[in-house]
């Protein structure tokens, strides 16, 4: 028995069976959105493991540097002359479309105010070790903008496989059994109609005959 | 116009400085926590707009439900960074819970 009640009727029927056709379609659909999602998910996926651990370790060397650095020089020193930002990141945000996710791209440029190289100070009261641990932290630099693209894309990815995921199994699980079974009730329901008013008919023959000729 | 800002305690933010990011030193979880809600508040008020914070895990790991409310949007994207004690490995398990919602399974 259907859970909700349907009217038994042709018209019914057919729409049941549109609605049914247009379900299937769509779940095969989004069966395949899922598919293509996922393969490109756990591309990123493995991405960001790799990104992951190379930035860790760049941080970690880059954060061993800076504190001999620290240790050579006075922290006063030492804040003095990173006080002073010579440089300014601006950063590009534009969007890339990955199965209808819009995921972020990032694109940085520097601007060095005047001809600073990568160190914004004057090495005449800096120790070597800073110069060092601001070269690292500026190599890392490059991997942790590119971790930043990464693992947003893979957050967002995320978010949509599970929705497309929930979508695929509510039609697959619920909404397509639902119909069918729908269907299958009315097609029954139909054919005993039919029947009924078959047995009926003969019945109603077999009266007149018997009225009309007076056999059997 | 976009930027970049890091969020740590002051000894790892300082090296950021540097590189020309926007760095806010803070030294406990509650004024991170004032920090990150200033820093994705400035997106509403005028062009200019943090569409990465870097974040010291150490500091992010009290502030998991503040965070969890932009893993849905576009930007910011908050990305955790070791502090200068190491990694605490919860940038893998980002990745591992990200992994867990779209397979519904660890798999990895």
């Amino acid at each position: 028995m259907p859970k909700k009640a349907v009217t038994p009727t042709r018209m019914v029927l057919n729409q049941l069976k549109g609605r049914l056709r247009t379900a299937s379609r769509g779940h095969k659909l989004l069966k395949d959105k899922r598919d293509e999602e996922m393969r490109q998910f756990m591309d990123v996926v493995r991405q960001n493991k790799v990104l992951r651990e190379k930035v860790e370790k760049g941080l970690t060397e880059a954060f061993a540097a800076m504190s001999m650095a620290s240790a050579v020089m006075s922290p006063e020193t030492l804040e003095q002359s990173l006080l002073y930002q010579s440089r300014r990141v601006e950063l590009d945000v534009s969007y890339k479309n990955i199965m209808s996710v819009n995921v972020p791209v990032y694109d940085f440029r520097t601007h060095s105010g005047g001809d600073a190289g990568t160190l914004p100070y004057g090495f005449a009261q800096t120790s070597g070790e800073l110069d060092d641990a601001l070269t690292k932290l500026y190599e890392v630099f490059e991997d942790m903008l590119e971790l930043a693209e990464v693992e947003k894309t893979m957050q967002l990815l995320a978010e949509d496989i599970e929705k497309t995921r929930r979508r695929v199994n509510a039609l697959e699980y619920v909404m397509i059994p639902e119909l069918q079974e729908n269907i299958r009730y009315i097609t029954m329901k139909l054919a005993e109609n039919e029947s009924s008013t078959k047995v009926r008919l003969m019945k109603v023959k077999d009266m007149v005959l018997q009225d009309a000729h007076n056999f059997s | 116009m976009y930027k970049i800002a890091v969020v740590g305690s002051p000894d790892t933010v300082i090296g950021f400085k540097a590189l020309g990011l926007d760095t806010f030193p803070v030294r406990e979880a509650e004024e991170a926590r004032r920090t990150l809600k200033a820093l994705t508040r400035t997106e509403e008020q005028n062009g200019d707009e943090y569409s990465i914070i870097y974040m010291e895990e150490a500091l992010a790991a009290e502030l998991t439900a503040e965070i969890a409310r932009f893993k849905d949007r576009p930007s910011p994207a908050i990305i955790l960074i070791p502090g200068k004690d190491g990694s605490l490995g919860l940038g893998r398990l980002a990745l591992e819970s990200a992994v867990e919602r779209a397979v519904g399974a660890n798999i990895l």
